[in-house]
């Protein structure tokens, strides 16, 4: 299996954006995928510098990826979309718009997981259209990928959210703005003082949700590692560990050296203090956090 | 007097599919009693033989059917999807309204003159979206999620040859549809998946003293007061604790109200309003059915004003009693 390293889900000061991906450049993964999924708002890199970091990172020796917005409204959305899918990348489409796009521009097509891939012909469909790599839903279980795969006639690689806080849902409503009482078209870029997203809690205290901008993400950490033997034998080709502020270059290390064989043992209570999920892989709630083979 | 665009109304019931049409709704839109649509709550929805009778009554009334089938066919269940298609073509649908690639593409090949929708659960918020689906599926219009202010309403309009249809009034899902995980990351059911949010099953009530608790698979997602109405536990409309302040912090119980915005929504060329709420009684549809048909029908001539019974009698039928323009208006938070 290989491994990647999935965009960047949060608003990080511009420096700490380039020094989090030079140091990525001599990580152990495979693909690196860059661009802004989540906010057309933020803009400390701006589409021409994701393309120039792809380059520089190309350069370095790293398959890049380029990824579209999830949300697509803006006629200024679709220009910034036109200019990534004819930068000589492959684009990862998170909207139909964006499989468009990339089809007319020749672009090969990583099907993200925002696509909402569930079933074998929907995939194949998505093959047709130039896809040469997919994302399942965050919410697809171990048993209903490997029906997917056994109905699909293509043959693209399958890789999976494998690591990370789990993104859930895109809305119009900007809740870090909300939550600090600001206009979304004037939300001061609240979103970069908060660079693993703002943590929402049940009224009695149990980590629920994190809010990120116009995103909500999981507030515990989706984390397939006690998992991993299963994730090989399910025909997945790849493992995506999603940015964190905090433990991403520890965790790529543990990772590859997971996937190579060795024996490692993560701190998971450093390193991921809130907890982690698996549920969804297992066909349960996502926030469950399974021990153990339930299959 | 200028035609305005068709009043799309809900039901989850044939009583519901007789009052829409009785009060002037163009078109019905359903859904079968099984995980294919986006509304499978028990009790409510159509066996085939309801959906034989509710098509007969609207087209003798002259008025549409449409069949929402618009969740996402899970993998090794897919034929049970395509049945629904074929079950809705053969009890003579209008339209069915799906939002799966591979689903429309089969409607598309099996069932050519049958028209298709795009359903909001597809997510397309743009033009190059919306396109698409039309080169590849033929999809003849497309409901609009709510996440779109209105300018981009337009924007979007002027650059598809499809019909658009946009939420007019009801419930406000504050995420765009189809792009939720929430339901199946607190109990593993999800509207994509299961047709559901929030599932009854998973709902329990907790009396602590004076304070209600409302749980989700265990999870709080509020407790009310002896004076506070307790609303039923969405996850995304719950009360949440944010860096040490307590508020709803995704979404107030609150409903959708366009009528203040109706003339410019038929100036933009919108063909159609839709009416959500197929878990609500006939009553309730009946009440907004009513409303909308004189609203629209007046917003379709000059001089057009909001007059206060509208107002009236949709605030009574709103969550919470509480109304908004949500994503339509810009400065929305």
């Amino acid at each position: 299996m290989k491994l990647t390293l999935g965009p960047l889900l949060y608003y990080w000061p511009r420096q700490q954006v380039l020094d989090f991906y030079a140091a990525a450049a001599h990580w152990p993964v495979d693909t690196i995928y860059l661009g802004e999924v989540v906010c057309a708002r933020r803009h400390e890199l701006r589409t021409a510098d994701w393309i120039a970091l792809a380059q520089d990172l190309k350069t370095a020796g790293k398959t890049v990826v380029l990824c579209s917005q999830a949300l697509l409204e803006s006629a200024g959305d679709l220009i910034s979309l036109r200019k990534l899918a004819e930068a000589g990348f492959a684009l990862e489409a998170n909207d139909m718009g964006a499989v468009r796009v990339a089809h007319e521009a020749g672009a090969p097509i990583i099907a993200g997981p925002h696509l909402n891939i569930y079933n074998g012909a929907t995939l194949d469909w998505y093959a047709s259209m130039g896809a040469v790599g997919w994302v399942p839903a965050l919410e697809m279980s171990a048993v209903a990928l490997r029906q997917l795969l056994a109905e699909r006639t293509c043959t693209i690689p399958t890789e999976v959210f494998a690591h990370g806080h789990a993104p859930l849902a895109f809305s119009a409503r900007c809740f870090t703005a909300r939550h600090f009482d600001l206009n979304k078209d004037a939300c001061e870029f609240r979103c970069i003082e908060h660079p693993d997203g703002l943590p929402v809690h049940t009224r009695d205290g149990q980590p629920f949700l994190r809010i990120n901008g116009i995103q909500t993400q999981s507030a515990t950490c989706q984390s397939l590692w006690h998992d991993l033997p299963d994730l090989a034998a399910s025909g997945v080709d790849a493992v995506r560990i999603s940015p964190q502020a905090q433990y991403t270059a520890e965790w790529i290390a543990a990772w590859a050296a997971a996937l190579a064989g060795t024996a490692v043992t993560p701190d998971f209570a450093a390193w991921q203090p809130e907890g982690v999920s698996n549920g969804y892989w297992h066909g349960q709630a996502g926030l469950a956090h399974i021990t153990g083979s339930t299959r | 007097m200028m035609r305005g665009p068709h009043l799309v109304c809900p039901a989850g019931s044939l009583p519901a599919l007789k009052k829409a049409v009785d009060h002037g709704a163009d078109a019905v839109y359903v859904g079968f009693k099984d995980p294919t649509n986006a509304r499978n709550f028990a009790g409510l929805n159509f066996t085939d033989a309801q959906l034989a009778e509710g098509v007969a009554y609207a087209h003798r009334n002259g008025r549409e059917v449409l069949v929402a089938i618009n969740t996402y066919p899970q993998a090794g269940q897919t034929s049970h999807w395509h049945r629904a298609v074929d079950r809705a073509a053969e009890l003579g649908a209008d339209a069915v309204i799906m939002a799966d690639p591979g689903l429309l593409d089969y409607a598309a090949r099996t069932w050519p003159a049958l028209r298709r929708h795009l359903s909001v659960q597809g997510s397309a918020t743009n033009a190059d979206a919306i396109n698409l689906a039309h080169e590849h599926f033929g999809i003849s219009r497309v409901v609009l999620p709510r996440v779109l202010t209105l300018p981009q309403v337009e924007y979007v309009a002027a650059h598809t040859p499809v019909e658009i249809e946009v939420f007019g009034f009801g419930s406000l899902c504050v995420m765009a549809e189809g792009r939720c995980a929430l339901s199946s990351w607190v109990t593993g059911e999800s509207p994509n998946t299961h047709g559901v949010c929030s599932p009854a099953a998973h709902v329990r009530w907790d009396q602590h003293g004076d304070t209600l608790h409302a749980r989700l698979n265990g999870m709080l997602i509020d407790r009310f007061g002896k004076d506070e109405p307790a609303g039923y536990p969405t996850l995304c409309k719950g009360r949440f604790d944010v860096a040490g302040d307590t508020y709803y912090a995704l979404e107030e119980p609150t409903s959708l109200n366009t009528l203040s915005i109706l003339p410019e929504l038929i100036r933009m060329g919108v063909a159609a309003i839709k009416v959500e709420g197929r878990q609500r009684s006939p009553t309730y549809t009946a009440q907004v059915t009513r409303v909308l048909r004189a609203a629209i029908d007046a917003a379709s001539q000059d001089r057009y004003s909001v007059r206060p019974e509208w107002q009236r009698e949709l605030t009574a039928i709103s969550e919470g009693h509480q109304q908004t323009l949500g994503a339509y208006h810009r400065p929305w938070r």
